[in-house]
């Protein structure tokens, strides 16, 4: 039997797998120890722990296991990155550029490194959800210390052109670091092939426990430093203090081994799942993509309907735990910056909604999430006075809107 | 958040959806909001001249859960009114059957508003003045 609702959701969290809860049980358990405990056999299977599951995440994306940093979550991770370095590299310059569709923990730090007397440059996307590359370039100056690019973006997918950026902003000068958040453990990522040199990412988006993340900080060629942004016990080589997160860093590191072995198989298989979604959804009269088809994450996708308003769609597809471009900052009806800065309208971007698979997404769940969509969007529009009107040929943007 | 059980109802079993011949003479339509505020409520009734009654409402609403609810309440509600006792339906009647919260307590003006525009539409067609309508809601 299908258990409802089903979870479409996986770019806000994904479910802890088992292997890695198993791998964390002793550590919530019997290995206690704090792994800065140098005195003690407790202290000792701590560090052990600590230092495996660095291994396992320096693997998957090929770096050395110094070059990890732990903290709390891909947000600290880029807070830590970009804070960090504008304080390190003060002498350099104080210029970071950075685009419109970034994560608000990116977007911001940037804002309050403007704050502090900054200059950010904010490149914009086209309606792929792409940067140009020449934008790019223009906008670097001999103040440039950062450029700062997500990898996937959360909402839609769309991976952006990475090596190109980062050797941009090596010809200038200037640190590349990527907000890998929904990439690592979903494509392949490979720090030096990449040209790399921070990079934010965390344990719960790819099957591990929430409240632990990392931050790559590349330590030759060059060898980048970052101001710490916690002050304590000196831990993390002095760039994050605070007791390791133990069993946590145990379960991101399990969770890191198992990407690194079955990525490649979960991606084929999602990205099959996905495009079926996808095409089924596009049957539907009206409807479109969101973004790069060609240039995303395998297990996204993300569709506007036209002529239904967002949080009545949200209301029909209950049977799914999906993100809206109208509720994904929740409290508020503006509808989704990134969308709005592919170009979308205000009405599309609130009618569209955002699936994310998982390893644990099955056939049959793709199935009833397809025709409950769709019946969903066709009730809805049944309903809808714009649809009737679009289906008699009115252009709305002829009518004078009783606004309120 | 969480809907009350009316509005989910109304949402699930939405009654008199549809549309009324806007040509006819006994028709009002009323469309209020706007695509870009996220509502936009078409409300029509069909109206009795004789006994100045009304014998049909339909809606068609693009909105949320509880505009939509407010509306398909608005067509039972009317249905079998006089003209004079449609005019006194009050948004705080809706907001109080359908338990509407605070966020949402412009859906029951903009039903409101659409039942008013509705009857102007019918008293214009026929050659009566259009009623003032006040405009403390906005």
């Amino acid at each position: 039997m299908l258990k409802l609702p089903i979870y479409l959701d996986n770019n806000a969290t994904t479910p802890l797998d088992p292997r890695v809860l198993e791998a964390m049980m002793p550590y919530l358990t019997d290995v206690f120890g704090n792994a800065a405990s140098r005195n003690h056999p407790f202290g000792w299977a701590a560090e052990e722990g600590v230092d495996y599951a660095r291994e396992q995440i320096s693997q998957l994306i090929n770096c050395d296991p110094k070059e990890i940093i732990f903290t709390s979550g891909a947000t600290e991770s880029d807070n830590l990155g970009i804070k960090g370095v504008y304080e390190m590299y003060a002498q350099r310059g104080n210029h970071i550029i950075t685009t419109t569709t970034e994560h608000k923990a990116v977007l911001d730090t940037c804002k309050h490194i403007e704050k502090l007397g900054g200059k950010v440059t904010y490149l914009p996307v086209n309606e792929q959800g792409l940067i140009s590359l020449e934008e790019l370039e223009a906008a670097m100056t001999p103040q440039t210390i950062l450029v700062t690019i997500m990898y996937g973006n959360n909402e839609t997918g769309t991976v952006q052109p990475i090596r190109e950026i980062a050797a941009i902003a090596h010809k200038h000068g200037a640190l590349f670091m990527s907000d890998g958040t929904q990439a690592v453990g979903k494509i392949p990522v490979d720090v030096q092939a990449d040209g790399i040199d921070l990079m934010a990412f965390t344990a719960h988006k790819m099957y591990g426990p929430k409240g632990v993340g990392a931050l790559y900080v590349r330590r030759k060629n060059p060898r980048v430093k970052v101001t710490a942004q916690m002050d304590g016990g000196g831990h993390e080589r002095g760039m994050r203090s605070g007791t390791l997160n133990v069993p946590g860093i145990v379960g991101f590191g399990k969770a890191c081994e198992l990407a690194r072995l079955e990525m490649a198989a979960d991606a084929e298989r999602l990205s099959k799942l996905r495009d079926k979604l996808e095409a089924e959804l596009l049957t539907l009269e009206e409807s479109y993509v969101n973004g790069s088809r060609e240039h995303r994450l395998p297990h996204v996708t993300n569709i506007s309907f036209k002529y239904v308003e967002g949080e009545g769609l949200m209301m029909g597809v209950k049977d799914l735990a999906v993100s809206s471009g109208s509720a994904c900052t929740s409290a508020s009806l503006e509808p989704s910056y990134v969308l709005k800065a592919l170009g979308l309208s205000d009405d599309l971007a609130h009618s569209s909604l955002r699936f994310g698979l998982s390893r644990f997404t099955t056939d049959e769940q793709i199935d009833y999430a397809i025709n409950h969509v769709k019946e969903a969007v066709t009730k809805l529009r049944e309903m809808s006075p714009l649809w009737e009107m679009h289906k008699e040929g009115i252009d709305l943007n002829t009518i004078e809107w009783a606004e309120h | 958040m969480a809907y009350s059980d009316k509005v989910i109802d109304h949402y699930s079993n939405p009654r008199n959806v549809g549309t009324l011949d806007k040509s006819k003479k006994t028709v009002g339509t009323g469309l209020v909001g706007a695509p870009e505020c996220g509502d936009v409520m078409r409300l029509q009734i069909e109206v009795d001249e004789a006994t100045n009654t009304i014998t049909d409402a339909k809606f068609k609403t693009f909105g949320c859960g509880s505009a939509i609810a407010s509306s398909s309440l608005a067509t039972e509600w009317l249905k079998g009114k006089t003209v004079d006792e449609a005019l006194a339906i009050d948004n705080m009647e809706i907001v109080e059957e359908l338990a509407l919260p605070p966020v949402k307590i412009h859906c029951s003006v903009l039903a409101e508003d659409a039942i008013k525009m509705a009857i102007n539409d019918y008293r214009v067609k026929n050659g009566l003045p259009a009623l003032e309508l006040e405009k403390s809601h906005h």
